[in-house]
């Protein structure tokens, strides 16, 4: 009897105790979805989910500083929010943690390179706009072998790892392309790594920039290569809650406006004489125009996007800095050059 | 009056009585356990089901009909990506078949070898034996298969160097390459001679023992059937205009095209678990043969048999039935082991259905196929064992 009370009240408290946690998550994810850029302002700080390493994304270097083409956004969204790029925090987070950090509010942007896709923008409660990186499942092979295209890869025998969905798209690819080849199936991408490199396999496949990252792995980097196809779409952006639109709009606009600017010629060196001497347009996106409203309409100063600019840097700069061909990477522009070069990187006008 | 004192006493007695009959407690404990185990089953299905349900998961088995969409890399049988799920799974079932098949066969010949070697009288021969089985049987299985696949790999030459071997053959680290077979019209016939001289041995085996037995005389059936087997389908091959012709491996842009090909996952991991396997089949068959009394041999010496017809017909068959139950377990764990296939790429039946697992999210009818693949491999495997045990089995008169 006595124990049937305890083990009662033992309900009765775990029942409270949950029902307080799960109303503190959601006061927490309301309050924070309500007015993030109030909280991040009076925190003084903006917290952004990152990678556990991926090299060129968000890997932390041998200082233990973070960088990256996704860590130079985050640093983009606290020089347009405080005017200060060093003003922001990193939580490393594995894929599978990812969610539920920006999901409880433990983030407040996600730039944690994230396929964008219409499950994660609708049943998990995001919402994705911008996309810094394009990426696609491609071909890694030995330059010895002479191959150009993915097309002359006929007979080839292909590493991948078991289970993703790059197994499928490989299938697929060949098969509508009518090739053959011969699959060498791993369960982790060590073992195919390994196996690719002893020469097992002809080619390697898995998403793009996990191609660089990998191909940096290898005995001989310089003697591998990157194909040209991507085979499947893996739009990479930043993630974050449904619900607060001024949020999601300023984590939109300060990659539209590192876009723009690397549109209009504006760099981080050149930016204080384009402030001064730029067109109307340029002088309008760096708040040097009279009687601008364009900041302050965001919630933010009107020399949002200059900061952003002197501190970080315009896409072009970020990307080659991070992943481009100065970088350990050398990955080339392709896909993600801007809609005037080619490529599918495009800003909104800024007026 | 008597009679309800006796009814209104009789249950009670009883009642005591049942408790204290150990055949009552004994029915009453057994359908306690049948009730709690079929409880216990229950509650998990309707668990399993309510949860199916409540993640928005198909269950059933319907998804095998599905097309795969996944290609695999070693197949004994015609698939392609546009096969469906339940042949996918056949493809798994008969590369792990296949791998335990010859897995078993080199294993128990080694083993053998290894087992007898360890109680020869030569030092060096006896050092080795030793040295092998505390090598191989000491090391997890899993490590022995990357030791092989790792060590196949660095040692064989990249496909554009490869070895030539002899009658059309090529050796590199894709695999190993030799010219297919193509049977012309008739061939059939060759396979019917096979048989019919195979069907002739065991009849003159028969006879000849029988003649023995009868006469004492001994008939040198060993070379005569070698003969009938060998010369019957070559005859016939002849016979028939030699219908025979080769597809050779010719090199192509990356690797060699055409021909048959053994890829180095299946040669690896077959000899992985072979000489892993060895090692423990060794010491069974060293304890099997130690354990036979010493007064066998010596009784066997005082007879005047020789050496060898000693160690063929007394020793060996008293030691048979100590190693073939435990011979059992090896084979049994061999053929589980081949469940690591997946990490050197060999697209076993876990390996394939893992694949499948990840695809099409149905993960209780994958391990419930697993399951029953591996059970009904053992049990097979066991029931022959036991036939053979049986067959094996001192027949005391």
């Amino acid at each position: 009897m006595l124990k049937n009370k305890q083990t009662k009240v033992g309900k009765m408290k775990k029942t409270i105790l949950s029902a307080a946690i799960g109303a503190a998550v959601l006061g927490l994810a309301s309050a924070a979805s309500a007015a993030t850029l109030a909280d991040v302002k009076a925190k003084g700080f903006v917290t952004c989910g990152g990678s556990n390493g991926i090299p060129g994304f968000s890997n932390p270097n041998d200082k233990g500083e973070w960088s990256g083409i996704d860590i130079d956004y985050c640093r983009g969204i606290a020089a347009a929010v405080f005017g200060d790029a060093s003003k922001f925090k990193i939580v490393a987070l594995s894929s599978k943690d990812r969610f539920p950090a920006l999901q409880s509010g433990e983030v407040d942007v996600l730039t944690r390179n994230t396929t964008w896709t219409i499950s994660r923008d609708s049943s998990l409660g995001f919402n994705f706009r911008t996309v810094n990186y394009y990426d696609g499942q491609g071909f890694l092979v030995k330059k010895s072998l002479n191959v150009k295209s993915a097309l002359e890869l006929s007979g080839a025998a292909v590493c991948v790892q078991q289970g993703t969905t790059t197994e499928l798209n490989l299938a697929d690819y060949f098969k509508a392309n009518n090739l053959k080849y011969n699959p060498v199936v791993f369960e982790k991408e060590a073992d195919a790594t390994s196996a690719y490199d002893s020469g097992r396999c002809d080619v390697y496949t898995t998403d793009q920039s996990g191609l660089y990252a990998i191909r940096l792995k290898l005995k001989n980097p310089d003697e591998n290569e990157v194909l040209p196809e991507v085979i499947s779409k893996e739009p990479l952006g930043p993630a974050v809650r449904q619900g607060d639109d001024q949020w999601f709009d300023i984590v939109s606009w300060v990659h539209y406006a590192m876009v723009n600017a690397e549109e209009f010629g504006i760099t981080s060196k050149n930016v204080d004489e384009m402030k001064k001497s730029g067109g109307p347009d340029i002088k309008r996106m760096l708040g040097a125009e009279e009687g601008t409203k364009i900041g302050t309409d965001l919630g933010l100063t009107n020399d949002w996007a200059y900061n952003i600019i002197k501190q970080v840097g315009n896409y072009g700069e970020v990307f080659e800095r991070n992943v481009g061909p100065s970088s350990p990477l050398k990955i080339k522009r392709g896909i993600n050059a801007l809609w005037t070069k080619g490529g599918l990187q495009y800003g909104p006008p800024i007026r | 009056m008597a009679g309800d004192a006796l009814s209104s006493g009789k249950p009670r007695k009883s009642f005591s009585s049942l408790i204290y009959d150990p055949q009552a407690r004994g029915i009453f404990y057994q359908v306690v356990t049948v009730a709690s185990v079929a409880l216990f089953v229950w509650i998990i299905t309707q668990n399993t089901i309510h949860n199916l349900e409540k993640a928005n998961i198909a269950s059933g088995f319907g998804f095998l009909q599905g097309r795969a969409g996944f290609d695999i890399g070693q197949q004994a049988i015609e698939y392609t990506s546009d096969s469906t799920y339940g042949r996918a799974l056949l493809v798994g079932l008969l590369n792990t078949l296949q791998v335990a098949f010859f897995g078993i066969i080199t294993a128990t010949i080694l083993g053998f070898l290894v087992g007898i070697a360890r109680l020869s009288h030569n030092w060096l021969l006896a050092k080795l034996a030793q040295a092998y089985v505390e090598i191989f049987r000491n090391i997890p299985p899993l490590l022995v298969i990357f030791f092989w696949y790792k060590g196949v790999i660095a040692i064989l030459p990249q496909a554009r160097d490869s070895v030539v071997l002899p009658l059309g053959g090529f050796l590199n680290n894709r695999g190993l390459f030799f010219p297919k077979a193509i049977w012309g019209e008739g061939s059939w016939m060759i396979v019917a001679a096979l048989g019919v001289a195979i069907a002739a041995s065991i009849v003159i085996f028969k006879w000849a023992r029988a003649r023995q037995a009868r006469t004492g005389q001994q008939f040198k059936s060993g070379w005569t059937s070698l003969g009938l087997i060998i010369l019957l389908p070559a005859a016939t091959f002849l016979a028939l205009g030699a219908p025979l012709t080769f597809d050779y491996p010719v090199a192509g842009r990356f690797n060699l095209s055409g021909g048959t090909s053994i890829g180095p996952e299946f040669i690896s991991l077959y000899l992985a678990l072979s000489f892993y396997t060895a090692s423990f089949i060794a010491e069974i068959v060293r304890g099997g043969i130690k354990a036979v009394p010493k007064g066998q041999t010596e009784a066997a010496n005082a007879l005047g048999l020789r050496a060898n017809i000693i160690t063929r017909l007394v020793v060996v068959p008293q030691a048979m039935r100590i190693i073939i139950p435990p011979l059992t377990s090896q084979f049994l764990n061999l053929t589980k082991n081949s469940s690591l296939a997946v990490a050197v790429g060999f697209a076993d039946i876990v390996a394939v259905g893992g694949t499948m697992l990840n695809q099409t999210g149905q993960a209780v009818e994958i391990v419930a196929i697993w399951l029953v693949i591996y059970l009904s491999l053992s049990l097979t495997t066991a029931l022959f064992m036991n036939w053979f045990n049986a067959k094996m089995a001192l027949v005391e008169r």
